[in-house]
Parts: C-alpha cells; sequence; structure tokens
C-alpha cells in the first residue's frame, strides 16, 4: 500500500498542472469507474444470486440462530424455535420481541425455563391417555403443562408427527387442545436417531419453504438451494434465471425450466393457453356455425348451401345464414350476401377465425423449437459416436472433437429461448418498439437455424479443422444474437416499454 | 398394542356410556358401529343415527375414520348428506387423548347446538366429488357456533 501511495505522489510531482486535490479527484474517478464497470459487466437480463449446498442451508440456520441467540439473550434452540415461527425473518422477531417479548415467546410456543420433557417417577394411580395403561412400571414424561404419558406413548406419538404427518415447525404437547411446544432437545431426549434424522431434513425443508429469498434447485437428485434477493413483486419486470451448481437452469420466480424473455405471469397464461381447450372454443367457432333457431352448432362437411337443422327442421342459407324461405327457388347460390345481419354473423366468425390464426401461428412457431432442440441432441448424439470413431482412427485429439458439445449447449439455450420469444410476442401490443425486437428475433432465428444447418453437414476427415472454425464462429455469433435479444427485452421490461394485451400477474 | 386401549374403551362404554350413545356392533377392533340419539329438547329429539368408526393401525396416534351411515343422516349445516362430518378433532385437531366417548359428546354436542336444520350449502357439489374416506377431504373450519 505504502509503495503505491508514492507511485501516486511521485506521478503527482511529474504532472505540471497537478495540485494537492488532484490526487483525490483521481482516485475517486477510479472508484466511479469501478462501479460502472461492475455495472455493465452485469448484464441487463441477469440477476445476481448464490447457490448453496446442503450443508451451507445448515450454517445459515445456525448462524441466524447464533444472531438471535446473541441478540435476544436465549438459547440456540430458543432461538431456532422463534425463527421458524418468524419464518426466519429477523427484523421482524427483533422488533416483535423489542415490544412485547412474552407475547412473541407464546405465539412460538417457547418457554424460556430450563428442563422442559421432565422425565418423571408415574404418580400415584397413574393411567396413561392414550393407551389407557395404568402399569406403574416404566417412566412417564410431561411438559410444564402437567399433562403426562408414558414414554412409549410419546415415542409413538412424536414418530407418527415426524415421520408420517411431517411435522417439524411445531409440535404440540399429545393433550387435546394444550398448545404447549415440545422444542428440539425435548424431542431429541424422547425418540430414536432414525426419528431424529428425519426431524432435522425436514426441518432444512422448511427453512427453505420459509424463506421467500430460497429456493431448491428443481433438477432429480440435486440437493442445492438458489438464494436470490430480488423482491416476488418485481418478477413482472424481471425475468430470475438462475443456475444452479449442478448445471440446471432455472426461473427463481416459478421453480420452471428458464424461459427468458417471457416474465413468470406471461409464462403461466401461455401454458394455460395451450393446455387448456379454449382453443378448441376458439376452432368451434371458427369452423362451425349455430342453427338461427334452435342455436345447435353445426360444422358444414359437404353439399350445397341449403342446410336443414338435424334438431329443429330449421332451414337456413349457410352463407349469409338467413332463412331459406326469403331465398325462393334460386337453390344452390345465394345473392343476399350484403344483408345487414348476415354481414354482422360474417365478420363475427372471420375475427375468430383470424384470432385463431394468429394464437397457432406463435403456438407453431414455440413448439417447433422445442421439437429442433430436441432434433439437435438426438444429433449430436449421433455425431458424437461419430467423433469418437474418427478419434480411434486418425489422429485428432480429444480436445479437438470436443467443439460439437459446445455448439450444441449454445444451439439448445437459443432454441430455448427463441421458443419463449414467441409466447412473449402472442401477447405482445404491436407498436414500434416492437418491430425492433421482431427484428432482433428474426436476426437470432436465422442465426439458428444456420448454425442447425452447419452441424447437420457430413464431417469428413479432411475438411474437420475448417468445419470446426465455421461452427465456433457461428456458435459466438448465435450466442451473440441471443444476447441481444434478452438485452433488449429485459431493459425493455425494467423500463415498461412493453406493452401487453393482458396484465401480468405478480402473484404465482 | 392398541387393541388393548379398544378394549378398555369398549369395557368403559358399555360400564357408563354417554347420554344417548349404544354400541350396536363391536365385534372387533377395526369397524364400530354406534347409535346416536338426538337429545331431549333439541331439534333432533327423538331421532335415532346410526355412527361408524374405522380405526387404522396407528389409533389413537392417528384419528379414526368418523362417519354417519344408513339412511338416516342428521340435517345439519356441518353434515353432509353422505355422511361426512365437517368437525376439527376428527381431522387435524385430533389428539391421542380423544376416545370414541369424546366423539360421540362432541358430536351430540354439534347437534344439540343447531338452530336450523339445513344441509351445508355446498352439499351438492361436495357429494359428487368427495371420495370415500372423508379424511382425504382437505377441510376448512370456519364456523365455531354450530
Amino acid at each position: 500500500m505504502e509503495i503505491e501511495a508514492s507511485d501516486f505522489e511521485d506521478y503527482d510531482s511529474h504532472d505540471e498542472g497537478s495540485d494537492v486535490d488532484y490526487d483525490d479527484t483521481a482516485e475517486e474517478d477510479i472508484e466511479l469507474s469501478d462501479m460502472v464497470n461492475e455495472k455493465a459487466r452485469r448484464k441487463a437480463y441477469e440477476v445476481d444470486f448464490n447457490v448453496l449446498s446442503l450443508s451451507e442451508i445448515v450454517l445459515a440456520q445456525v448462524t441466524a440462530s447464533n444472531h438471535i441467540s446473541g441478540v435476544l439473550g436465549v438459547s440456540l434452540q430458543q432461538a431456532g424455535a422463534l425463527l421458524r415461527a418468524y419464518k426466519w425473518n429477523k427484523e421482524r422477531l427483533i422488533e416483535g420481541y423489542m415490544d412485547t417479548p412474552q407475547e412473541i415467546l407464546d405465539q412460538a410456543g417457547v418457554v424460556l425455563e430450563e428442563a422442559q420433557a421432565l422425565i418423571l417417577k408415574p404418580p400415584e394411580g397413574f393411567v396413561c391417555s392414550i393407551c389407557f395403561d395404568d402399569s406403574e412400571a416404566g417412566a412417564v414424561l410431561g411438559l410444564r403443562c402437567g399433562h403426562t404419558f408414558c414414554q412409549p406413548c410419546y415415542e409413538y406419538y412424536l414418530t407418527q408427527k415426524i415421520m408420517e404427518e411431517g411435522e417439524c415447525r411445531r409440535i404440540f404437547c399429545a393433550e387435546s387442545g394444550c398448545s404447549v411446544t415440545l422444542d428440539e432437545q425435548a424431542i431429541a431426549n424422547v425418540v430414536p436417531q432414525k426419528v431424529m434424522e428425519r426431524y432435522r431434513v425436514l426441518q432444512d425443508r422448511a427453512y427453505v419453504a420459509d424463506n421467500g429469498s430460497l429456493r431448491w434447485c428443481p433438477a432429480p437428485n440435486c440437493e442445492n438451494a438458489v438464494e436470490c434477493r430480488h423482491l416476488h413483486s418485481s418478477f413482472s419486470i424481471i425475468v430470475p434465471t438462475v443456475a444452479c451448481a449442478c448445471g440446471n437452469n432455472f426461473c427463481f420466480g416459478c421453480g420452471l425450466g428458464d424461459h427468458q424473455p417471457a416474465p413468470c405471469g406471461l409464462v403461466k397464461m401461455w401454458q394455460k393457453k395451450c393446455a387448456d381447450d379454449s382453443e378448441t372454443a376458439n376452432w368451434i367457432s371458427a369452423n362451425t356455425k349455430e342453427c338461427g333457431k334452435c342455436q345447435s352448432t353445426i360444422e358444414k362437411n359437404g353439399g350445397c348451401n341449403h342446410m336443414t337443422c338435424r334438431k329443429c327442421k330449421y332451414e337456413f342459407c349457410w352463407v349469409c345464414m338467413g332463412s331459406w324461405l326469403e331465398h325462393g327457388t334460386s337453390w344452390y347460390n345465394c345473392n343476399r350476401f350484403d344483408d345487414p345481419e348476415s354481414t354482422d354473423a360474417r365478420d363475427q366468425q372471420a375475427k375468430s377465425r383470424a384470432s385463431l390464426e394468429r394464437y397457432l401461428h406463435y403456438y407453431n412457431r414455440f413448439a417447433n423449437h422445442e421439437q429442433s432442440a430436441k432434433l439437435d441432441q438426438d444429433l449430436y448424439l449421433k455425431t458424437e459416436k461419430k467423433m469418437e470413431e474418427m478419434q480411434r482412427t486418425s489422429e485428432l485429439s480429444w480436445i479437438e472433437v470436443q467443439f460439437l458439445k459446445k455448439a450444441v449447449d449454445v444451439l439448445t439455450s437459443c432454441r430455448m429461448t427463441l421458443r419463449w420469444t414467441y409466447a412473449f410476442a402472442f401477447y405482445l401490443t404491436k407498436s414500434n418498439m416492437t418491430e425492433l425486437f421482431e427484428d432482433n428475433q428474426r436476426d437470432l432465428e436465422v442465426a439458428v437455424e444456420a448454425l442447425s444447418e452447419l452441424l447437420e453437414k457430413p464431417i469428413e476427415k479432411e475438411k474437420i479443422a475448417e468445419l470446426r472454425q465455421q461452427v465456433l464462429d457461428k456458435a459466438v455469433y448465435v450466442d451473440g444474437r441471443r444476447e441481444v435479444v434478452l438485452e433488449d427485452t429485459a431493459r425493455g421490461l425494467a423500463d415498461g416499454r412493453w406493452e401487453f394485451h393482458t396484465s401480468i400477474e405478480t402473484k404465482l | 398394542m392398541f387393541a388393548r386401549r379398544l378394549s378398555k374403551e369398549l369395557k368403559d362404554l358399555a360400564m357408563n356410556p354417554p347420554a344417548g350413545v349404544e354400541v350396536v356392533d363391536a365385534n372387533d377392533f377395526k369397524v364400530w358401529k354406534l347409535s346416536l340419539a338426538g337429545a331431549p329438547g333439541t331439534l333432533y329429539e327423538g331421532e335415532k343415527f346410526q355412527l361408524e368408526f374405522n380405526f387404522g393401525p396407528n389409533y389413537p396416534l392417528e384419528s379414526p375414520q368418523v362417519l354417519f351411515v344408513g339412511k338416516d343422516v342428521p340435517i345439519h349445516p356441518h353434515i353432509y348428506s353422505n355422511g361426512h362430518i365437517c368437525l376439527d378433532v376428527l381431522y387435524n385437531h385430533w389428539s391421542p387423548v380423544q376416545t370414541v366417548a369424546s366423539i360421540c359428546l362432541s358430536l351430540q354436542s354439534m347437534l344439540s347446538s343447531c338452530t336450523s336444520k339445513e344441509r351445508p350449502p355446498d352439499n351438492a357439489t361436495y357429494i359428487k366429488t368427495a371420495r370415500a374416506n372423508p379424511k382425504h377431504t382437505a377441510w376448512a373450519f370456519h364456523d365455531d357456533t354450530v
């Protein structure tokens, strides 16, 4: 540090225009530019997050309990019980405890006196009210409420609560309506080790579930949780994609796979739209008409325009929807096309057909990219085998044939992004801003397809170096296009630049 | 181990049964049938209902399955026409110190405090979708008056 400081002074003394203040401003400048760099390094579509392993989750609970135990002057276990009752919100707990300590303790079922669970000798004439056993051998257990039960019953009771009901936040005294809670030490004294282990696992789960800034990684067999400190209410303007240490990318807001650039609320609406049969109704309205008299739904599958309803025998014209009587003898054509009533009916149908087509336009592209991503993976598996073989038969090294893996990974993540841009676009109201978005989307799509095509090329031994170069260049370009799309949409969301047809719910 | 408890409960029920309660059939430790008579001076005076208790292997740590059976199911705002009973102590407020007698007493008091004989407002939709075992229903207890 000292050397650095003297360096600065030297620099100052050589600088002719310098004054005493210069040193300070220069330092400030450096700090400022550091901050700017820090901001620039984090892209607009990225969020801050930490990945916590199981041991870190346990540690975080201990740290929080330690802190509370020190501040409030209670034991570690009591601090843990208080925190669990307050869903691990330390600030609220401390605030509440300062105001009304006894109330908070009662609510959490914490008793400050020591030796909560007493192992007693059975009193005279004791009958356990769970098993109705009156033999006076063996110990009985009771909390400060004075309700006592024999030890085997207490053990069965706690085991049932923990193993069957999965309870870990508050376990009450077995007496009906009694609200005295057993603390961790009391439970540990009664139940076997196996049950206690389960109890601890349940507590870790509850810790993550109760804590708004934590979420388990949804990947199978992954035991990590991810911590992200953004408010849930902000998830309508940011898409909090996080990457677990296991390699799984998922959305912190809803737990689904990465769905950038579409916000969670929009994803939920889109999935519901694709899953439920609102589109069946759309199909019906686009492809069928209703009988003018009994309102039965009719699909015309051939024949002339003179319709007779099967149900009510009403005769009408399919073209203008008016009664057939007025058509007189002009049997197979309709010259009443401009009749206002029939014009209305046709307009309605055209509108619903257009909306169906619009939906299908976006849905087909959405589904197509999903399908293509799978095909790309299949292709990769096939190519990988081929590459392995080449590696064995030629002098190429393992590292030289690995470029395909990277390219397919880029391709898959781009297809996932592209896929959600279509759901995003479906809800977007058209404006000048959306044109820019559509241009970016198109550029990404063109680049993705080009890379995909490149990967399908047959691999020849002589040309492998050339192909490798091409694939790597293209992959870098495609990744860049993806970044452009995500950057633009994320900034737009944050600035409120996008307008959607429907309001996005933030509550999930 | 809990056969002992049930045999004691049965003995107690026979010795000093709660008012209006009669054991109809208790030949094993799995299913018991009891009858419950409406208390005098209440809306259910003179009526008699059949109750069925199903005990699981974890009784009394786990609550028994309790429902009204037969053609006479009491008309009450917390009792569905399929015999399911909306009573917290039968589900999440169960405690192992509850007994068949204490359940009967709770039911008796639930009937006695009723002021108008009617079915729950969602009876029609509930009985269409409910499972056979009322413990599989997610009950919401919102009315403490009846």
